[in-house]
């Protein structure tokens, strides 16, 4: 089996850089890639935060951070994944962007590179479609944070080969995680159940039915969730669930998956969650969740 | 001590509760399936600071009348959350009209809270807050299971290990009763409309074989 040694990350927004933790704290040297240099610098500075916490908690000790972030690399240029064994795309919810992703990658690995997608509703036969390399290609779905979440949905697309997905599974339980095979189906089945549910949610707010904190609250004390959806949107940020409500609306046509036009007016207002510092919930500074 | 007036068979409180010791006794905590009824039996209530009546599936409009969008009083309606079977769970939903006291609300949640519990206020609508959001999405599970998407265990495994659940829908639905979840759907079908209400084939199922 094919031994992987250097790992790509495409895209340093919040999914990106928590997959870049979990790489490197598993031993990878890796590339964290992102065209946007300010980008890399958010993701490389909530990482030292989420870091040093972890050695606060007791989870990790100072030489193990050291040895962590010496692993991690910026990479502002495309041509430096070339020395990638594996690629994990973590760029947004847009099958474009992803196709003009893959194929400058194509261009850039060796042969040998395998290529992941952590799309969460895209189809992966159809990302794959537009690698050159739908072979080499599978689906690897973290689940958000994804420094802190074991899971991952693992889907093979219509031609991905038996020794890549082999690969795939045994690269992810080297990371440290827990591989669950799923069909290649919209939202696999973390997403087809999340998105409409946070989208019930966002429609309860709308409807007058009880505040956010209200929500969250009855959600956590009366069901034991570990967050309240309107938290968990803010961290998954408004921007995103547009995007994952058009992609599994689009194709599932099930109209609890259609976009609340509260989220677009949120949009509007720049109140996208966490990451601009308003979202149903007001926030200090841009740290980490959980650092 | 709150004075609590209790009809029976209460799903909120079945045995008594640190609430049934707390000192208030400007507040009435109205009990059990018949609480609503009961309402009308308290003569006037309204110089309390709040009166409490616990609700079944019913809007508390059912038991105080409704007046064009200006309803609302010193008198709420509450339920502590369970799933079928199970106990009651640490939550409280606290039911508000749009002109309800804002006084009656501030006591009552200093009221459940004193009692150890938990307190979220909503708006009087069926299905309250956490029915409203949950039987959509056992709906959808059991029929993604009938579909085939994954094994009930590996669904389960999926959304505990991603979502952090403590508990899969399909396990949890099985432990606290398929057919208790079709009657709540069900009601929240017909309140609604909405077809994600629509009691899932394995609930209908459990729902038939009840008593058999």
């Amino acid at each position: 089996m094919q031994q992987i040694k250097t790992v790509g990350v495409a895209g340093a927004g919040t999914m990106g850089a928590g997959i870049a933790i979990v790489s490197a704290r598993a031993g990878f040297r890796t590339l964290i890639f992102d065209e946007r240099a300010e980008a890399i610098d958010r993701a490389l500075r909530q990482t030292e935060g989420f870091l040093a916490n972890s050695v606060k908690r007791g989870k990790l000790t100072e030489a193990q951070k050291a040895e962590t972030l010496a692993l991690l690399q910026p990479a502002t240029s495309l041509d430096q994944l070339a020395a990638a064994d594996a690629v994990i795309e973590a760029v947004f919810e847009d099958l474009k962007v992803k196709h003009e992703l893959f194929g400058r990658l194509n261009k850039v690995c060796p042969e040998h590179t395998i290529f992941a997608s952590n799309t969460s509703t895209l189809s992966i036969t159809e990302i794959a479609a537009g690698s050159r390399r739908d072979d080499r290609f599978v689906g690897m779905h973290f689940c958000l944070p994804a420094q802190l979440m074991k899971l991952v949905e693992m889907s093979p697309g219509l031609n991905t080969s038996e020794p890549t997905f082999k690969t795939a599974w045994a690269f992810c339980q080297a990371l440290g995680q827990k591989p669950v095979k799923t069909k290649d189906n919209p939202g696999f089945i973390l997403n087809y159940f999340l998105v409409p549910f946070n989208n019930d949610a966002i429609r309860l707010v709308e409807a007058g039915v009880a505040a956010p904190a209200d929500i969250d609250r009855a959600i956590k004390s009366g069901l034991g969730y570990p967050m309240g959806p309107l938290e968990l949107l803010d961290l998954i940020g408004l921007d995103t669930q547009l995007l994952l409500c058009e992609a599994l609306h689009g194709v599932t046509h099930e109209p609890r998956a259609a976009c609340p036009p509260l989220v677009k007016r949120m949009i509007a207002a720049g109140h996208l969650g966490r990451k601009s510092g308003r979202g149903f919930y007001r926030y200090d500074g841009d740290k980490m969740f959980g650092g | 001590m709150v004075q609590i007036v209790d009809t029976g068979a209460s799903r909120s409180f079945p045995t008594r509760h640190k609430l049934h010791e707390l000192p208030d006794d400007d507040i009435v905590v109205v009990l059990g399936r018949a609480a609503g009824a009961a309402l009308a039996t308290l003569g006037d209530v309204s110089a309390r600071t709040a009166v409490l009546v616990e609700l079944g599936t019913e809007c508390l409009g059912v038991h105080t009348g409704e007046r064009g969008g200006e309803e609302g009083s010193n008198i709420l309606g509450f339920a502590r959350f369970c799933l079928g079977d199970s106990e009651p769970s640490n939550l409280v939903e606290l039911v508000r009209q749009p002109r309800s006291s804002p006084r009656a609300i501030d006591a009552a949640k200093t009221l459940f809270e004193a009692a150890g519990l938990r307190v979220a206020v909503c708006g009087d609508f069926p299905g309250r807050i956490i029915d409203r959001l949950v039987r959509p999405y056992y709906n959808a599970a059991l029929r993604r299971l009938d579909e085939g998407l994954a094994t009930a265990s590996d669904m389960d495994l999926t959304l505990r290990l991603g979502l952090g659940y403590p508990e899969g829908p399909i396990a949890l639905l099985q432990k606290t009763g398929l057919a208790q979840h079709f009657d709540v759907t069900q009601a929240l079908h017909e309140a609604l409309g909405d077809p994600a209400y629509a009691p899932a084939r394995r609930a209908r199922v459990a729902k038939q074989r009840e008593g058999k």
